[in-house]
Protein backbone atom coordinates (compact mmCIF):
# COMPACT_ATOMS: atom_id res chain seq x y z
CA UNK A 1 0.00 0.00 0.00
CA UNK A 2 1.33 3.47 -0.84
CA UNK A 3 0.46 6.78 0.13
CA UNK A 4 -1.59 7.66 -2.74
CA UNK A 5 -3.84 4.35 -1.72
CA UNK A 6 -4.87 6.21 1.19
CA UNK A 7 -4.63 9.63 1.05
CA UNK A 8 -5.68 12.48 -1.97
CA UNK A 9 -5.37 15.98 -2.25
CA UNK A 10 -7.43 18.94 -2.57
CA UNK A 11 -7.01 18.64 -6.57
CA UNK A 12 -7.82 15.24 -6.67
CA UNK A 13 -10.80 15.87 -4.80
CA UNK A 14 -11.76 18.98 -7.24
CA UNK A 15 -11.28 16.79 -10.17
CA UNK A 16 -13.33 13.98 -8.82
CA UNK A 17 -16.66 16.19 -7.04
CA UNK A 18 -18.92 14.68 -10.51
CA UNK A 19 -17.64 11.20 -10.35
CA UNK A 20 -20.27 8.91 -9.22
CA UNK A 21 -17.62 6.51 -8.09
CA UNK A 22 -16.37 8.53 -5.42
CA UNK A 23 -18.37 9.73 -2.49
CA UNK A 24 -16.91 12.64 -0.59
CA UNK A 25 -18.20 12.40 3.22
CA UNK A 26 -17.55 15.40 5.82
CA UNK A 27 -16.89 14.35 9.28
CA UNK A 28 -16.73 16.88 11.88
CA UNK A 29 -16.31 17.35 15.76
CA UNK A 30 -18.27 20.04 15.37
CA UNK A 31 -21.33 18.64 13.54
CA UNK A 32 -22.86 22.14 12.76
CA UNK A 33 -20.01 22.71 10.46
CA UNK A 34 -21.46 20.60 7.22
CA UNK A 35 -24.78 22.48 7.53
CA UNK A 36 -22.80 26.04 7.03
CA UNK A 37 -21.62 24.47 4.13
CA UNK A 38 -19.50 21.69 2.70
CA UNK A 39 -17.45 20.57 -0.53
CA UNK A 40 -19.94 20.18 -3.47
CA UNK A 41 -21.64 16.56 -3.43
CA UNK A 42 -20.00 16.00 0.28
CA UNK A 43 -22.56 13.77 2.50
CA UNK A 44 -22.32 13.93 6.45
CA UNK A 45 -22.20 11.28 9.09
CA UNK A 46 -21.97 12.72 12.22
CA UNK A 47 -19.50 10.53 14.37
CA UNK A 48 -21.74 10.60 17.54
CA UNK A 49 -25.31 10.48 16.67
CA UNK A 50 -24.22 8.10 13.90
CA UNK A 51 -21.12 6.11 14.78
CA UNK A 52 -21.74 5.33 18.61
CA UNK A 53 -24.18 3.01 20.11
CA UNK A 54 -27.05 5.19 21.45
CA UNK A 55 -26.90 3.42 24.88
CA UNK A 56 -23.62 1.80 25.99
CA UNK A 57 -20.44 2.97 25.77
CA UNK A 58 -19.47 1.80 21.80
CA UNK A 59 -19.79 1.82 18.17
CA UNK A 60 -22.83 1.08 16.27
CA UNK A 61 -22.76 -2.85 15.51
CA UNK A 62 -22.49 -4.22 11.94
CA UNK A 63 -26.01 -4.07 11.23
CA UNK A 64 -25.81 -0.74 12.75
CA UNK A 65 -22.96 0.05 10.46
CA UNK A 66 -24.29 -1.29 7.18
CA UNK A 67 -27.93 0.53 7.61
CA UNK A 68 -26.04 4.32 8.22
CA UNK A 69 -24.07 3.28 4.45
CA UNK A 70 -27.09 1.80 3.44
CA UNK A 71 -28.86 4.98 4.09
CA UNK A 72 -26.31 7.84 3.14
CA UNK A 73 -26.15 5.60 -0.20
CA UNK A 74 -22.53 4.45 -0.23
CA UNK A 75 -21.78 1.19 -1.77
CA UNK A 76 -19.47 -1.48 -0.77
CA UNK A 77 -17.31 -0.54 -4.50
CA UNK A 78 -17.25 3.28 -4.15
CA UNK A 79 -14.21 4.87 -3.02
CA UNK A 80 -15.04 6.92 0.03
CA UNK A 81 -12.93 10.18 0.95
CA UNK A 82 -13.32 11.27 3.97
CA UNK A 83 -12.55 14.59 5.23
CA UNK A 84 -13.43 17.21 8.30
CA UNK A 85 -12.36 19.78 10.77
CA UNK A 86 -9.81 19.85 13.91
CA UNK A 87 -6.91 18.66 11.19
CA UNK A 88 -9.08 15.47 10.00
CA UNK A 89 -9.47 14.47 13.63
CA UNK A 90 -12.85 13.00 13.35
CA UNK A 91 -12.26 12.57 9.73
CA UNK A 92 -9.52 9.85 10.92
CA UNK A 93 -11.87 8.44 13.67
CA UNK A 94 -14.18 7.67 11.02
CA UNK A 95 -11.70 6.22 8.29
CA UNK A 96 -10.04 3.94 11.27
CA UNK A 97 -13.72 2.63 12.17
CA UNK A 98 -14.58 2.19 7.92
CA UNK A 99 -11.02 -0.09 8.21
CA UNK A 100 -13.00 -1.69 11.15
CA UNK A 101 -15.53 -2.78 9.03
CA UNK A 102 -13.80 -3.71 6.30
CA UNK A 103 -14.70 -1.12 3.75
CA UNK A 104 -12.56 -1.59 0.82
CA UNK A 105 -11.45 1.86 -0.63
CA UNK A 106 -11.31 4.40 1.75
CA UNK A 107 -9.06 7.52 1.74
CA UNK A 108 -8.73 10.91 3.64
CA UNK A 109 -8.47 14.30 1.80
CA UNK A 110 -4.84 15.80 2.70
CA UNK A 111 -5.29 18.31 5.02
CA UNK A 112 -9.44 18.54 5.49
CA UNK A 113 -11.50 21.14 5.60
CA UNK A 114 -8.84 23.34 7.07
CA UNK A 115 -6.93 22.92 4.31
CA UNK A 116 -9.69 23.36 1.56
CA UNK A 117 -10.74 26.94 3.01
CA UNK A 118 -7.03 27.82 3.16
CA UNK A 119 -6.90 27.18 -0.33
CA UNK A 120 -10.60 29.13 -0.74
CA UNK A 121 -11.85 26.89 -2.74
CA UNK A 122 -15.82 26.07 -3.33
CA UNK A 123 -18.14 25.24 -0.50
CA UNK A 124 -21.26 25.52 -0.91
CA UNK A 125 -25.02 24.73 1.14
CA UNK A 126 -27.15 22.03 -1.08
CA UNK A 127 -27.55 18.76 0.38
CA UNK A 128 -26.93 15.82 -2.22
CA UNK A 129 -29.14 13.44 -2.72
CA UNK A 130 -27.57 9.55 -2.98
CA UNK A 131 -30.16 6.28 -3.82
CA UNK A 132 -29.83 4.54 -0.82
CA UNK A 133 -27.70 1.45 -1.37
CA UNK A 134 -27.33 -1.95 0.25
CA UNK A 135 -24.30 -2.20 1.88
CA UNK A 136 -22.93 -5.21 4.04
CA UNK A 137 -19.97 -4.54 6.14
CA UNK A 138 -17.63 -7.12 7.57
CA UNK A 139 -17.34 -8.22 11.30
CA UNK A 140 -15.36 -5.56 13.17
CA UNK A 141 -10.80 -6.23 12.41
CA UNK A 142 -10.38 -6.28 15.82
CA UNK A 143 -6.52 -6.44 14.89
CA UNK A 144 -6.81 -2.75 15.06
CA UNK A 145 -8.15 -1.89 17.95
CA UNK A 146 -6.96 -2.40 21.53
CA UNK A 147 -9.02 -2.60 24.71
CA UNK A 148 -8.52 -1.55 28.01
CA UNK A 149 -6.49 -4.90 29.04
CA UNK A 150 -4.31 -4.52 26.03
CA UNK A 151 -3.30 -1.18 27.33
CA UNK A 152 -2.71 -2.61 30.39
CA UNK A 153 -0.70 -5.53 29.37
CA UNK A 154 1.40 -3.60 27.27
CA UNK A 155 2.77 -1.17 29.85
CA UNK A 156 6.54 -1.69 29.68
CA UNK A 157 6.92 -4.39 27.03
CA UNK A 158 5.01 -2.86 23.84
CA UNK A 159 4.76 0.86 22.72
CA UNK A 160 2.47 3.07 24.06
CA UNK A 161 2.25 6.12 22.24
CA UNK A 162 0.32 9.14 23.92
CA UNK A 163 -1.06 11.20 21.54
CA UNK A 164 -2.14 14.35 23.69
CA UNK A 165 -1.13 17.53 23.98
CA UNK A 166 2.37 17.39 26.79
CA UNK A 167 -0.01 19.40 29.40
CA UNK A 168 -2.93 16.53 29.25
CA UNK A 169 -0.05 14.24 29.18
CA UNK A 170 1.73 15.54 32.30
CA UNK A 171 -1.59 15.67 33.79
CA UNK A 172 -2.40 19.31 33.99
CA UNK A 173 -5.35 19.87 31.78
CA UNK A 174 -8.00 17.02 31.10
CA UNK A 175 -9.24 17.60 27.85
CA UNK A 176 -7.58 19.78 24.93
CA UNK A 177 -7.45 23.82 25.01
CA UNK A 178 -9.82 24.49 23.34
CA UNK A 179 -12.18 22.89 24.77
CA UNK A 180 -13.84 23.48 28.27
CA UNK A 181 -12.32 21.42 30.96
CA UNK A 182 -15.06 19.37 32.45
CA UNK A 183 -13.84 15.67 32.71
CA UNK A 184 -13.84 14.54 36.32
CA UNK A 185 -11.50 11.52 35.88
CA UNK A 186 -7.73 10.87 36.73
CA UNK A 187 -5.22 12.79 35.29
CA UNK A 188 -2.27 11.77 34.10
CA UNK A 189 -0.79 9.18 31.14
CA UNK A 190 0.06 5.08 30.88
CA UNK A 191 3.40 4.66 32.42
CA UNK A 192 6.21 3.43 29.80
CA UNK A 193 3.89 5.95 27.45
CA UNK A 194 5.44 7.99 25.32
CA UNK A 195 4.58 11.48 24.50
CA UNK A 196 3.97 12.39 20.43
CA UNK A 197 1.47 14.62 20.15
CA UNK A 198 -0.45 14.10 17.24
CA UNK A 199 0.03 17.42 15.72
CA UNK A 200 3.93 16.51 15.06
CA UNK A 201 2.79 14.40 12.29
CA UNK A 202 1.07 17.19 10.66
CA UNK A 203 2.29 21.11 9.34
CA UNK A 204 -0.11 23.75 10.12
CA UNK A 205 -1.93 23.72 7.38
CA UNK A 206 -3.13 20.03 8.21
CA UNK A 207 -1.56 18.17 5.36
CA UNK A 208 0.63 15.16 6.80
CA UNK A 209 4.18 15.62 6.83
CA UNK A 210 6.54 13.17 4.42
CA UNK A 211 6.88 9.85 5.09
CA UNK A 212 10.66 10.16 5.89
CA UNK A 213 9.74 13.10 8.32
CA UNK A 214 7.46 10.83 10.51
CA UNK A 215 9.63 7.65 10.22
CA UNK A 216 11.96 10.66 12.06
CA UNK A 217 9.72 11.85 14.23
CA UNK A 218 8.60 8.17 15.74
CA UNK A 219 12.26 6.73 16.09
CA UNK A 220 13.90 9.79 17.95
CA UNK A 221 11.16 9.69 19.86
CA UNK A 222 12.15 6.28 20.55
CA UNK A 223 9.66 4.34 19.24
CA UNK A 224 10.46 0.40 17.88
CA UNK A 225 8.69 0.13 15.26
CA UNK A 226 9.59 -3.66 15.39
CA UNK A 227 7.25 -3.92 18.07
CA UNK A 228 3.44 -3.79 18.48
CA UNK A 229 2.16 -0.02 19.00
CA UNK A 230 -0.86 0.98 20.76
CA UNK A 231 -2.21 4.60 19.96
CA UNK A 232 -4.52 6.77 22.78
CA UNK A 233 -5.66 10.28 23.71
CA UNK A 234 -8.67 11.06 24.90
CA UNK A 235 -11.45 9.49 23.44
CA UNK A 236 -9.68 7.93 20.68
CA UNK A 237 -9.92 10.37 17.71
CA UNK A 238 -6.65 12.15 17.57
CA UNK A 239 -5.31 8.58 18.45
CA UNK A 240 -7.27 7.60 15.17
CA UNK A 241 -5.24 10.26 12.85
CA UNK A 242 -2.11 8.48 14.98
CA UNK A 243 -2.74 5.10 14.00
CA UNK A 244 -3.62 6.05 10.37
CA UNK A 245 0.23 7.65 10.13
CA UNK A 246 1.43 4.34 11.48
CA UNK A 247 -0.50 2.03 9.98
CA UNK A 248 -1.23 3.48 6.78
CA UNK A 249 1.10 6.12 4.93
CA UNK A 250 4.36 4.14 7.41
CA UNK A 251 2.49 0.69 6.77
CA UNK A 252 3.30 -0.75 10.24
CA UNK A 253 0.89 -3.42 10.37
CA UNK A 254 0.96 -4.07 14.23
CA UNK A 255 -0.89 -0.75 15.38
CA UNK A 256 -3.65 -0.43 17.16
CA UNK A 257 -5.81 2.77 18.47
CA UNK A 258 -7.54 2.45 21.80
CA UNK A 259 -10.73 4.49 21.20
CA UNK A 260 -11.57 3.89 25.24
CA UNK A 261 -8.61 5.95 25.66
CA UNK A 262 -8.02 8.67 28.40
CA UNK A 263 -11.75 8.84 29.64
CA UNK A 264 -11.64 5.16 30.14
CA UNK A 265 -8.68 4.60 31.22
CA UNK A 266 -8.07 7.40 33.87
CA UNK A 267 -11.47 6.15 35.05
CA UNK A 268 -10.30 2.47 35.90
CA UNK A 269 -9.97 1.40 39.48
CA UNK A 270 -6.19 0.18 39.98
CA UNK A 271 -4.83 1.00 37.48
CA UNK A 272 -1.16 2.53 37.74
CA UNK A 273 -0.90 5.85 36.28
CA UNK A 274 2.16 8.04 35.89
CA UNK A 275 2.13 12.42 36.21
CA UNK A 276 4.87 14.51 34.75
CA UNK A 277 6.61 15.40 31.73
CA UNK A 278 7.96 11.59 31.32
CA UNK B 1 -15.48 30.24 35.44
CA UNK B 2 -13.54 32.54 37.41
CA UNK B 3 -10.83 29.41 38.49
CA UNK B 4 -10.49 28.86 34.48
CA UNK B 5 -7.06 30.68 32.03
CA UNK B 6 -8.99 31.92 28.96
CA UNK B 7 -7.41 33.63 25.85
CA UNK B 8 -9.84 35.41 23.16
CA UNK B 9 -9.98 38.03 20.74
CA UNK B 10 -10.63 38.41 17.60
CA UNK B 11 -9.10 38.28 13.91
CA UNK B 12 -9.55 40.93 11.35
CA UNK B 13 -8.20 42.09 8.23
CA UNK B 14 -8.49 45.52 7.14
CA UNK B 15 -11.22 45.94 10.30
CA UNK B 16 -13.30 43.50 8.92
CA UNK B 17 -13.45 39.98 10.75
CA UNK B 18 -11.78 37.13 9.07
CA UNK B 19 -12.91 33.05 8.83
CA UNK B 20 -9.43 31.51 9.18
CA UNK B 21 -7.79 29.51 11.99
CA UNK B 22 -6.31 29.98 15.39
CA UNK B 23 -3.68 27.98 16.70
CA UNK B 24 -2.20 27.95 20.33
CA UNK B 25 1.26 27.24 20.79
CA UNK B 26 3.56 26.89 24.10
CA UNK B 27 6.36 28.40 25.11
CA UNK B 28 8.80 26.01 23.41
CA UNK B 29 6.50 26.51 19.89
CA UNK B 30 4.82 22.82 19.90
CA UNK B 31 1.16 22.90 18.87
CA UNK B 32 -0.93 22.79 21.95
CA UNK B 33 -4.70 23.16 20.49
CA UNK B 34 -6.25 25.31 17.57
CA UNK B 35 -9.65 26.60 16.58
CA UNK B 36 -11.47 27.92 13.14
CA UNK B 37 -12.76 31.82 14.00
CA UNK B 38 -16.71 32.22 14.45
CA UNK B 39 -18.58 34.24 11.97
CA UNK B 40 -17.59 37.23 13.61
CA UNK B 41 -13.84 36.60 13.75
CA UNK B 42 -13.45 35.58 17.21
CA UNK B 43 -11.75 32.62 19.36
CA UNK B 44 -11.55 31.36 23.12
CA UNK B 45 -8.86 29.08 24.29
CA UNK B 46 -9.11 27.46 27.66
CA UNK B 47 -5.36 27.70 28.41
CA UNK B 48 -3.19 27.55 31.80
CA UNK B 49 -1.13 30.44 33.04
CA UNK B 50 1.97 31.31 31.31
CA UNK B 51 3.16 32.40 27.95
CA UNK B 52 1.94 31.56 24.64
CA UNK B 53 1.92 32.49 20.70
CA UNK B 54 -1.40 32.25 18.57
CA UNK B 55 -0.93 31.86 15.34
CA UNK B 56 -3.76 32.85 12.97
CA UNK B 57 -4.34 31.22 9.73
CA UNK B 58 -6.20 32.90 7.32
CA UNK B 59 -5.95 32.34 3.36
CA UNK B 60 -2.98 33.78 2.35
CA UNK B 61 -1.51 34.72 5.39
CA UNK B 62 -0.23 33.54 8.61
CA UNK B 63 0.41 36.04 11.92
CA UNK B 64 2.14 35.36 14.81
CA UNK B 65 1.13 37.46 18.34
CA UNK B 66 2.89 36.40 21.71
CA UNK B 67 0.42 36.19 24.76
CA UNK B 68 0.90 35.91 28.84
CA UNK B 69 -2.18 34.67 30.49
CA UNK B 70 -2.94 34.51 34.22
CA UNK B 71 -5.02 32.41 36.09
CA UNK B 72 -8.51 33.16 36.72
CA UNK B 73 -8.27 35.87 33.55
CA UNK B 74 -9.68 36.57 30.26
CA UNK B 75 -6.23 37.66 27.97
CA UNK B 76 -7.92 39.53 25.19
CA UNK B 77 -5.96 39.74 22.13
CA UNK B 78 -6.83 41.65 18.77
CA UNK B 79 -5.20 39.56 15.62
CA UNK B 80 -5.21 41.98 12.06
CA UNK B 81 -3.73 40.20 9.34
Amino acid sequence: MSRSDVLVDADWVQENLDNPKVVVVEVDEDTAAYELNHIRNAVRIDWKQDLQDPVRRDFVDQAGFEALLSKKGIGNDDIVVLYGGNNNWFASYAYWYFKLYGHGDVRLLDGGRKKWELDARELVVEVPERAATDYKAQEQNTAIRAYRDDVVNAIGTLNLVDVRSPDEFAGRLLAPAHLPQEQSQRPGHVPSARNIPWAKNANDDGTFKSDEALKELYSAEGVDLAKDTIAYCRIGERSALTWFVLHELLGQENVKNYDGSWTEYGSLVGVPIALGDN
Amino acid sequence: MAKETIIQGSVTRDGEPVNGYVRLLDEGGEFTAEVPTSATGQFRFFARPGKWTLRALVPGATVDRVVVASQGAQTEVAIAV
